[in-house]
């Protein structure tokens, strides 16, 4: 389990990065946190020729709310979004996520656009961008870009980041008083990739709630957005809402759960989100 | 968690003024340990090492029509390839058979495949270089061409007459089949009121260790000797099939075993990839390692379980157990293992199921078939997580059956406390076991009643709990009974040496292993016992076939019971031979004084004579000053070997308390609780973590682990990703009691401990699913791992 010879490069600057990138004609792989690419490197499922390391970039490694926008830098790990009173205030979708993401060692090291970057269609950040209508700031041999969290992800591990691009940024809505989030998700093991998840937030008014967001994890190549079970909810029907996810998903089965379980489960999570965006944040 | 206080033993020779005997002694690596300065066969290096990868069949089954490894050859740092026919030359196949398991056979089995690959994962060919990295370089070049036969993946066919013979020497794909018929089954269903039959499966699954398998080999041309560093949980065994299969004479092999991270039967078996280790430094003449890596550990290393059992209870009305039956079936992959053999895991079950109840009368088969799978054998406590479940839950469902209390109807059939010696049906001998007391305590310990009222109560709020009990046997210190009759080398004695050193300090000698259970620090608790020293004056050594008695290692719950016994009465020659040598000097008479603390003092005063340090003095540096004709004995060995009883039986009584989420089929496991008797407990904090460690390997069996196979024979799960191993997130809270019953086979009286765990959870966690989904009229759940799809499903949510 030794991975096959690469060469190493530390990037200076974004640009340098995306150069070096360039100069690899995309058999070049970003090293930031490692977390999944230091696995694969050792199980040779891939063998790149050269790494680049943008750990020490500078100025994307911060977190900053302005203009109703909280940013995170690319290079956030998880471990200081964790612990940060910046995202648990303004961002707490994300907060109520950081506990189940791996662990502790995982999120010392792991980078928030490492996690959106590798698109694991089970993993928690890239259903809590697309729950927030986040938006993806890309560098790239051309200049910078954005593009939305539903655009960008475009299939199992496939995003819109071309083989010379970076993520530098990801932005979310600010969370205002009427704000409300709510995940949940179903893993054997604390830590594992869940079976089924559910990133959801929504706007509370007078009667319930509006604007309700869901983005579910683990059913399929990417965040599945539940279209019609957001519309249950935002008319307030918990019952039409669960019974919607059966035409929202098409869950694949996969080695931990059937497609029928999934479903299942996906209904059991709807509720258990349900309450959470129904009730007023502490 | 809780330590259940110990009953208070009785006192006894063991008791001595200075006795270590029953104290939670710090284990004396420790320290080492948790600094990091452990040393494993992974940090070995030897000048001129080189490191073997293997190219491993990718099929499970594949005729092997050619391999081509020139580019591998020239590829930079390669030293050397070799296939299947290179290393016939040096080394010789086996056949793991043994005489005692009538009818056993298998097929050789070479160090490389020589024209078939029979299991995914098989080694086929092996790439020799400077560096590990450089050889998996070269290996990704070897081209194997392989013709892919069918495989034989379901055991439930293996012996249908159309599916392929994996051997066609051998005649058919079944291993070992074993009968008993004991008593009068037939009447015992006549008798019973009431004949409940359940089918329990049992996935395969693996002992997976912290380290891997590893092996570095070095033969010395010039000596003509082989030292081999190896992880093994039995040098002596090792030693002896080294020189067996190269062969050469068993002094020119020397084992050395340093630290171990972990065995849990996993490492005492002989590996193909590792035989193949050893015939290649032959044949190279230069040192060679080889570390399984992860991936490569779950397509090779032992699996176990994969059990099918139909099973059958008749019971009275009173709850009178009249008739046991099973029909176990078990898939052991394409080679019966050597040289301990796979078909021990369904002797037990056979041997174990329903004997530690009163009913006489009993049926059994049991057939063990070859399969394309990787090869199974023993792991931590062989049969007994697969006897337990299925009579504790045919026991369970009988009580169900004519409404019982589960603890009620054990009471009512447990071989009671003072029935002993007996004698089980299937023929297994029960020296004195202590389930009545165990069954008491633990219904106390965890306020049974209570548990019952609380589930009661939060049943009406839509609160799915279950309470769980298995009670159970667990064989330990095996006597030649288990190996050596059927011809196999495996000591089933061990001898300890102890030898005084000038500065009176003692090195302790013996042929047991440190696999990380902590067998350090019991036998130098019960040298400094024996001998009369404090335990920071003992130093043991271990895991050297060179420098310690010929022993068998580690396994079958062994080692402080048999070692722990030939650690006593060598403390006890040795203080002998100390005190004439104090009583020479001191002109007194031997009997009149005694060894304490490292002090020889008047026996009947305590009054302080002469310090251990001033004899060993006298005794090494001025001997001269001693009478004429007086020779100071400064080593004393002894051996042991239990001889009244084929095992030292131990018993215990586990319970599960968990809750079952009903829309999520997920299983929060909310308290365990063992009581468990080992006899003699040495060190109760080492008891209780064995224990402790046994049950999360049992829960691993019952919830999570599980090898998944396709029907091709390809193992889909083989990473630590998707392989659930139980981690500590999920692991309940766990309380342990003991009854302590001591054999009278030995002074010490110590049994084994290491297995109860995993012996008794399996079957715990399942009656409690089954007992928490009962009033929903749940479906049986007896097929392990209990996953949330097969929980939804048992209750109609799926």
């Amino acid at each position: 389990m030794k991975p096959a010879a690469f060469a190493y490069a530390r990037a200076r600057s974004v640009e340098h990065a995306i150069s070096l990138l360039g100069e690899h004609q995309g058999d070049a792989r970003l090293l930031a946190g490692g977390q999944s690419l230091i696995a694969t490197l050792n199980m040779r499922l891939s063998s790149p020729s050269l790494l680049v390391d943008i750990n020490r970039l500078p100025d994307l490694g911060a977190i900053s709310v302005t203009a109703g926008i909280v940013e995170f830098g690319a290079l956030v790990r998880h471990v200081q979004a964790e612990q940060s009173e910046t995202v648990a205030r303004y961002a707490p979708l994300i907060a109520r996520a950081m506990p189940h993401i791996a662990h502790p060692a995982i999120r010392n090291r792991g980078t928030i656009g490492g996690s959106i970057a590798f698109a694991d269609p089970a993993a928690e950040l890239p259903a809590c961008i697309v729950a927030l209508g986040g938006e993806l700031e890309i560098a790239g041999p051309h200049g910078r870009r954005s593009v939305s969290a539903e655009a960008f992800f475009k299939g199992m591990f496939e995003t819109e980041l071309g083989p010379h691009d970076l993520l530098t940024a990801i932005r979310v809505p600010a969370a205002d008083a009427k704000t409300r989030a709510g995940f949940a998700e179903l893993a054997r093991r604390h830590g594992d990739y869940a079976l089924t998840g559910l990133a959801a937030c929504a706007r509370a008014t007078a009667g319930g709630l509006s604007d309700v967001h869901l983005a579910y994890f683990g059913v399929g190549t990417m965040p599945v957005r539940a279209r019609n079970a957001e519309a249950a909810l935002d008319a307030g029907d918990i019952e039409n809402a669960v019974r919607a996810i059966a035409t929202d998903l098409d869950p694949a089965g996969d080695l931990h759960a059937s497609a029928e379980l999934k479903s299942h489960l996906a209904g059991v999570l709807l509720r258990r989100v349900f309450r959470q965006l129904s009730e007023q944040p502490t | 968690m809780t330590i259940t206080p110990d009953s208070p033993s009785v006192l006894t020779a063991l008791d001595r003024p200075n006795s270590y005997i029953g104290r939670s002694v710090p284990r004396p690596n420790l320290r080492r340990l948790t600094e990091g300065r452990g040393s494993y066969v992974s940090d070995t290096v030897l000048p001129r090492m080189l490191h073997v990868v293997f190219v491993r069949s990718p099929h499970a089954h594949a005729r092997i029509r050619a391999i081509d490894t020139l580019a591998a050859s020239k590829a930079p740092g390669v030293v050397a390839a070799f296939v299947g026919a290179d290393l016939t030359e040096v080394m010789s196949p086996w056949v793991g058979v043994l005489t005692h398991l009538k009818g056993l056979k298998s097929a050789p089995q070479y160090p490389l495949a020589m024209e078939r690959a029979c299991w995914q994962g098989e080694a086929v060919c092996a790439i020799v270089a400077r560096t590990r990295a450089l050889a998996e370089d070269a290996a990704a070049l070897v081209d194997v061409d392989y013709e892919e036969l069918p495989a034989v993946a379901d055991a439930e066919t293996a012996l249908d007459p159309q599916t392929p013979v994996i051997h066609p020497e051998l005649g058919d794909n079944l291993t070992f089949e074993r009968r008993v018929n004991a008593g009068d089954p037939d009447q015992g269903m006549r008798d019973a009121a009431e004949i409940v039959e359940a089918t329990f499966v049992f996935g395969r699954h693996t002992g997976v260790c912290n380290e891997a398998r590893a092996i570095v080999a070095d033969w010395n041309a010039a000596e003509q000797r082989l030292t081999v560093y190896q992880g093994t949980q039995a040098p002596h065994m090792m030693q002896n099939l080294f020189a067996k299969h190269l062969g050469i004479a068993e002094q020119q092999v020397r084992v050395i075993t340093k630290d171990v991270g972990g065995s849990f039967g996993v490492k005492v078996h002989a590996y193909a990839d590792e035989m193949a280790t050893v015939a290649i430094a032959k044949l190279l003449r230069r040192p060679v390692k080889f570390v399984a890596d992860r991936l490569e550990s779950f397509l090779t290393d032992i699996h176990a379980r994969d059990h099918r059992v139909h099973g059958k209870i008749g019971v009275k009305k009173d709850g009178t157990i009249t008739v046991f039956e099973i029909d176990d079936l078990t898939g052991i992959g394409p080679y019966s293992v050597y040289p301990r053999t796979s078909g021990i895991e369904a002797n037990q079950v056979v041997n174990l199921t329903g004997s530690w109840y009163r009913c006489p009368n009993y049926r059994a088969l049991a057939r063990v078939v070859f399969q394309n799978k990787n090869v199974m054998c023993q792991y931590r406590a062989v049969g007994h997580p697969i006897a337990t479940a299925v009579t504790e839950g045919l026991v369970d469902l009988a009580a169900a059956r004519i409404g019982m209390d589960p603890v009620e109807i054990r009471r009512r059939n447990l071989i009671p406390d003072d029935g002993y010696p007996a004698t089980a049906p299937s023929g297994i001998k029960f020296e004195k076991l202590s389930q009545e007391a165990a069954l008491q305590k633990i219904v106390t310990m965890m306020r049974y009643d209570d548990l019952r009222a609380e589930q009661e109560r939060l049943r009406k709020q839509g609160v799915y709990r279950g309470i769980g009990m298995t009670t159970f046997v667990e064989v330990t210190n095996p006597s030649p009974t288990f190996y050596g009759i059927g011809g196999a080398r495996i000591s089933a004695q061990d001898g300890v040496t102890m030898r005084l050193d000038g500065a009176g300090t003692v090195f302790c000698h013996t042929g047991v292993s440190e696999q990380g259970q902590g067998t350090e620090a019991v036998i130098a608790q019960v040298a400094a016992s024996a001998f009369g020293v404090p335990i920071s004056s003992v130093r043991v050594i271990m895991g050297d076939t060179d420098n310690t008695p010929y022993g068998g290692g580690t396994w079958a719950s062994r080692a402080a019971g048999i070692a722990g016994e030939a650690a006593w009465q060598a403390g006890k020659a040795l203080r002998a031979n100390v005190l004439a040598l104090a009583a020479t000097i001191l002109q007194a008479q031997p009997q009149s004084l005694d060894l304490r603390d490292g002090i020889v003092v008047d026996a009947a005063s305590s009054r302080e004579r002469m310090g251990l340090d001033e004899i060993a003095r006298i005794a090494h540096f001025r001997p001269d000053t001693l009478p004429p004709g007086f020779q100071p004995e400064l080593v004393a060995t002894r051996h042991y070997v239990p001889r009244a009883w084929p095992f030292a039986f131990t018993n215990g009584v586990q319970a599960s308390y968990l809750e079952v989420d009903v829309d999520t089929g997920f299983v929060k496991l909310l308290r365990h609780w063992c009581v468990e008797d080992c006899g003699t407990i040495i060190n109760p904090l080492l008891v209780d973590e064995q224990v402790r460690g046994g049950i999360v390997q049992g829960i691993g069996a019952a919830l999570y682990e599980h090898c998944v196979y396709d029907e091709r024979g390809q193992l889909l799960n083989g990473n630590m990703a998707d392989y659930l191993v139980p981690m500590a997130s999920e692991m309940p809270d766990m309380d342990i009691g003991h009854v302590v019953t001591p054999t009278a086979d030995s002074e010490l009286g110590a049994k084994g401990a290491g297995e109860a765990g995993t012996a008794g959870a399996p079957g715990a966690v399942m009656n409690a699913i089954n007992d928490a989904l009962r009033p929903l009229g749940a479906k049986t759940l007896t097929e392990m791992p209990f996953t949330p799809g097969l929980i939804l499903r048992a209750i109609g949510r799926i």
